[in-house]
């Protein structure tokens, strides 16, 4: 609840210091460092989930404690269904790297196919200048 | 009768279980996927009318009450979009079968396709009933999971790339996902849907705006709202024909579902919204100028989808009664005809060899039954009439009229336009590839045209199921009156969320 949810300052660095690190690794070319980005931001989201229940309290088990000295379960519940998807989708990140390997011999995410494309014209275009001016200079040559 | 609530989710969850444990029997799987599938077109049609009828269908699931219990609800707008979808699914399910029947004969199963999609459906489905934000997150996560899957099915080099731009992407703004639920249950101490619409408003300003943000960031990548749209032409070309058909049917719409039941349930907007609009305007511009620069029909396709999305942005832009109207006219309509034209594309490059352009030639000539399945939904998209896009798009033009702020008259101006520039993308189409003479095969100058599918002659039940969504999208044309009856009743519910909070939450309140 907003008004009796006080920030935890060592959490609140954890938090920045996951998130900056994992979005660093998910910019990076190498499909492995991706992979290591998005644990890591996964690890931060499930751990902002964990806060946002606020502070913590008595486990949430029914004639253990009065209902005010409870942790909120919910939030918790939520974090262990998104970690398991997490760890699912981690795993096929992790065979896609593989198969990558295998069939490229990289883990490297590949430019997109409209730059390549460009880069191919790009080439072309160079190579038809550099025989024009072949051309140009034979002429001159035999002039 | 709440329990046809949960059927569309558990019937395809359970075929999927007994999809692939019966892999080895190809039949079996054909005829379990179609069987539940077109059970889940009777449950949603009923579904449909009895919402309209009566009001939203509700299930709390397990008994837990509201707030802090699972809630699935049906209202007008989710049963609508679920019998289209529903159609789509079983019809494009039907394409493929006929694909695999005419490449592989009757005996060899797919053991991964027909679990997957039936997935995929069942986390479509759990996305439009999802009655608070935890459990849309799982939606999103079954559809995009088995996505995944279908994209990257035997994986060539030109796949994997694409599939991890895809992966990577959706992977990212899951993650997002997952922040904006930690922090929106940080502030009210709710993730349900009715409840939090109370709640937020009680926030201080720049929270709501904040929280509301980060709900169009998670949603636009999904939807593919510029600029948040790159990786979508990127991808969806690489996989076959009925899977791309599927996933620009229904996965962007899906996220263009949740942006409209989140910015008009939980966040109020001033009216119009003008950076929604704006958005909306560049969404339409980039995507139908990157159409025009392809050569290539699937990307062009996928450009276009993308400058269409806009159109649904706009709607939502205006936000009032009648441009909400015309958002769900036009997604019904999209969803129908995006996905008969890439099932289309898969029959043109089936029998063309190429997905280059410029490439092909002669096709009226040499398959006429592909150029008329081609014909319809083109002019259709493009808004001509008396086709279900020219429906969708007056009741736009309306809303943007009515408006009365310059950017709406501005993006009116740009809807207008971005219909011709689609117009000029389907004419050169046409030209390049069904007029002219038929080419010879030579040698491909460009390797990305290179096609992984097969290339023998399209067979009956392939046309076939492309015909019955051309048929859909026409029939569409002519109910537009009830169908435009049902979705300005489902913008009215929108607009004024009482009747969905009073469903879910009942005597809470």
């Amino acid at each position: 609840m907003t008004d009796d949810l006080t920030v935890n300052f060592t959490m609140a660095v954890v938090l920045a210091a996951l998130y900056s690190a994992g979005f660093y690794l998910l910019m990076q070319r190498s499909l492995m460092r991706i992979l290591i980005g998005t644990v890591i931001v996964g690890h931060g989201a499930n751990l902002l989930l964990q806060l946002a229940g606020g502070p913590p309290g008595r486990a949430p088990i029914l004639g253990d404690a009065a209902p005010e000295q409870m942790t909120d379960p919910l939030p918790q519940a939520m974090a262990l269904t998104a970690i398991v998807i997490t760890f699912a989708l981690t795993t096929f990140l992790l065979a896609l790297a593989y198969r990558s390997w295998v069939l490229l011999g990289h883990d490297e995410v590949r430019d997109d196919v409209e730059d390549r494309r460009i880069r191919r014209l790009e080439r072309r275009l160079a190579e038809s200048e550099d025989e024009a001016q072949e051309e140009e200079l034979e002429r001159e040559a035999t002039q | 009768m709440t329990v046809l609530v949960a059927l569309p989710v558990l019937l395809p969850l359970a075929a999927a279980g007994m999809s692939l444990a019966l892999g080895r029997f190809a039949d079996f799987q054909r005829i379990i996927g179609l069987v539940v599938l077109a059970a889940i077109i009777v449950d949603a049609g009923v579904l449909l009318y009895a919402t309209d009828r009566t009001g939203p269908v509700v299930l709390q699931v397990g008994g837990w009450a509201a707030p802090a219990g699972i809630t699935l609800i049906a209202d007008r707008l989710s049963a609508l979009l679920l019998v289209v979808s529903a159609v789509v699914t079983f019809a494009v399910l039907i394409y493929s079968i006929g694909q695999r029947l005419t490449d592989y004969g009757r005996e060899r199963a797919s053991t991964t396709f027909h679990p997957m999609y039936l997935v995929l459906c069942a986390g479509v489905s759990l996305a439009y009933l999802a009655g608070d934000l935890f459990n849309l997150f799982v939606a999103f996560e079954i559809m995009l999971s088995s996505s995944y899957v279908l994209i990257t099915r035997r994986t060539t080099a030109s796949r994997v790339r694409a599939g991890m731009t895809y992966v990577i992407v959706s992977l990212t703004s899951s993650l997002l996902f997952i922040t904006m639920i930690a922090l929106v249950y940080a502030a009210t101490a709710t993730v349900n849907l009715a409840d939090l619409g109370d709640k937020v408003a009680l926030l201080p300003e720049g929270l709501q705006v904040a929280l509301g943000l980060l709900m169009v960031i998670v949603f636009g990548v999904k939807a593919a709202m510029v600029p948040l749209h790159f990786w979508l032409p990127d991808s969806y070309p690489t996989a076959p024909a009925p899977v791309t058909a599927v996933f620009a049917g229904l996965l962007t719409k899906v996220g263009i579902y949740a942006l409209i039941r989140t910015q008009t349930l939980v966040f109020s907007h001033e009216q119009p919204w003008t950076l929604m609009l704006v958005i909306a305007l560049i969404t339409m511009l980039v995507g139908a100028l990157g159409a025009l620069a392809q050569n290539d029909l699937n990307r062009m396709l996928s450009f276009l989808l993308v400058s269409h999305i806009g159109y649904m942005l706009f709607g939502l832009g205006v936000y009032d009664v009648i441009g909400l109207t015309g958002v769900i006219l036009y997604v019904v309509h999209h969803i129908t005809v995006q996905a008969t034209l890439f099932l289309v594309s898969g029959l043109i490059t089936r029998h063309t060899g190429t997905v280059a352009l410029s490439r092909m030639g002669g096709l009226a000539k040499a398959a006429p039954m592909i150029a008329v399945l081609f014909a319809l939904p083109a002019l259709s998209l493009a808004g001509v009439p008396p086709f279900s896009g020219f429906v969708a798009k007056l009741a736009l033009l309306q809303a943007g009229a009515g408006a009365g702020t310059w950017p709406a008259y501005a993006v009116t101006g740009g809807v207008v336009f971005t219909s011709l520039l689609t117009l000029y993308a389907m004419a050169r189409v046409w030209t390049r590839a069904f007029w002219g003479q038929v080419r010879a095969p030579e040698p491909d100058p460009d390797p990305d045209d290179e096609l992984v599918v097969g290339t023998g002659n399209s067979t009956r039940p392939m046309v076939a199921a492309t015909g019955v969504l051309v048929t859909a999208s026409v029939v569409i044309a002519l109910f537009a009156g009830p169908l435009a009856g049902v979705s300005e009743r489902a913008a009215d519910d929108l607009m004024h969320g009482e009747t969905y909070r009073e469903a879910v939450l009942g005597g809470a309140r």
